[in-house]
């Protein structure tokens, strides 16, 4: 049986892996290639690595740490943050990476989606969401949170698969590190309007929010950082919950 | 010495690093001298059917053939492996090695397409690739397309129908699953290549 991931994202700035609330206000969580290797050995099914900050001038620093995080990893592996062209995402393939995600890029040229996908398949190309309700609809943002594009997050999720796209990755805004709970109703519109796997982010506190958006909100997999990096929900025990819960999970791994 | 086959379809790191961190003496190649100088050869992909047309651009179908019926041993993963049955649906103008009889197919409209993520294995007994590998392990999907299941296949996953996860007669082994992404069943599995 198909199981529902848990995936453990890890907000990279400057080499270090920190954490935020709302997109706001990091702290430092450690080491990426460590906290990569520890959320593998406890149970997450994959890694998401994403450059928050994502300047120029850190992005030898980001392959380096793509590096060093693959190098013992032997499940599967994104990184996303600053990939701008199809030769950001050739490197970021070269480091070690399994798949990219991309954002304010491909909301700005769509086409990429579709370069990258033509020569690393489309299982590589995660199309990550930035949305905030707005009213009665969902708003995607671009910029890390900072850019307003005014363009309707279902509508862009069903665009960015047409476009090639392998997984979505949408994260609430209005729930990032907030730890009350995902925004149910935005994945479940966004899993209903697309065929590709949905992947929930934003607002992971309990076992029950995991239960919620899985069942609720119809996510394929879900991701959290800030209580796996805490030590508030241990990934290990967390799956054992969802087990107990009869969420198909990779379990015992 | 295992000789991994660069046909030009995608990433073939992850594959190259789950050998080295086995401690095996690996090579990526585009080069039919390599195969037929390797002990053992590795045939990844990833995306589409119509990649694996490069194994005839670039000369490499012959010397994977040969290396097939001489007894090599040979892994398949993903695409790889459906290039040993006859073809796919994905593709019909690209003839598959017609190792295994039968067509690669869609999934039923029933589930979401792509399968991506963990699954299980109902292994079959006697298989040397999966030797020691435990009944309901998981492992690593990523595909549209399926393999049909046949009196060769080794293992079976379920997702909207029975398919074939992973196929073996004599010296071919195929897995539709990623290994190299599959924690350490995949580790295992690959071990066990590197041991047939």
């Amino acid at each position: 049986m198909l199981t529902k991931r848990i995936i453990a994202c890890l907000d990279v700035d400057g080499g270090r892996v920190v954490k935020g609330v709302r997109f706001k206000n990091l702290r430092d969580a450690g080491d990426p290639a460590e906290c990569a290797t520890a959320h593998a050995s406890s149970g997450a099914d994959e890694i998401v690595l994403l450059d928050i900050t994502a300047t120029s001038g850190n992005r030898r620093t980001l392959l380096d740490v793509v590096r060093a995080a693959a190098c013992s990893l032997f499940v599967p592996f994104t990184v996303g943050g600053g990939i701008r062209q199809l030769e950001d995402a050739a490197a970021v393939f070269d480091a070690g990476a399994d798949k990219i995600a991309i954002n304010s890029a491909a909301v700005r040229d769509p086409a990429l989606i579709g370069k990258i996908a033509a020569c690393f398949g489309s299982q590589a190309v995660v199309v990550a969401i930035d949305a905030r309700k707005s009213k009665d609809s969902f708003e995607v943002f671009t910029g890390g949170g900072r850019v307003a594009t005014g363009r309707d997050a279902i509508q862009w999720a069903r665009e960015a698969a047409a476009c090639g796209a392998g997984e979505i990755l949408l994260t609430s805004m209005d729930r990032d590190g907030t730890q009350s709970g995902f925004d149910c109703q935005l994945v479940r519109e966004v899993a209903e309007a697309v065929s590709i796997p949905v992947i929930a982010s934003g607002g992971a506190g309990s076992a029950l929010d995991f239960i919620q958006v899985f069942r609720e909100g119809s996510a394929d997999a879900a991701l959290a950082a800030s209580i796996f990096h805490f030590g508030i929900e241990n990934i290990a025990q967390l799956k054992r919950e969802l087990h107990h819960a009869s969420v198909p999970v990779r379990w015992p791994c | 010495m295992i000789a991994i086959v660069n046909y030009g379809a995608g990433n073939l790191n992850s594959v190259k690093k789950a050998f080295d961190y086995l401690g095996s003496d690996v090579v990526v190649t585009d080069q039919s001298q390599a195969l037929t100088a390797a002990d053992k050869i590795v045939l990844p992909g990833v995306g589409h059917f119509s990649s694996l047309r490069a194994l005839e651009r670039t000369g490499l179908r012959e010397p994977l053939l040969q290396a097939a019926f001489a007894g090599k041993p040979l892994l398949g993963i993903c695409l790889g492996m459906q290039w040993f049955f006859d073809g796919s649906e994905e593709c019909s103008e690209v003839a598959g090695a017609g190792i295994f009889s039968g067509n690669c197919r869609q999934f039923p409209s029933s589930v979401k397409s792509p399968h991506v993520g963990w699954n299980s294995l109902t292994v079959r007994k006697g298989s040397r690739l999966l030797r020691g590998i435990a009944q309901d392990s998981f492992v690593y999907y990523t595909h549209s397309f399926h393999a049909p299941m046949l009196a060769a296949t080794s293992a079976a996953s379920e997702y909207g129908l029975q398919f074939t996860a992973a196929v073996e007669q004599s010296n071919i082994f195929g897995v539709q699953f990623h290994p190299e992404k599959s924690g350490d069943v995949g580790l295992a599995i690959l071990k066990n290549f590197c041991e047939v």
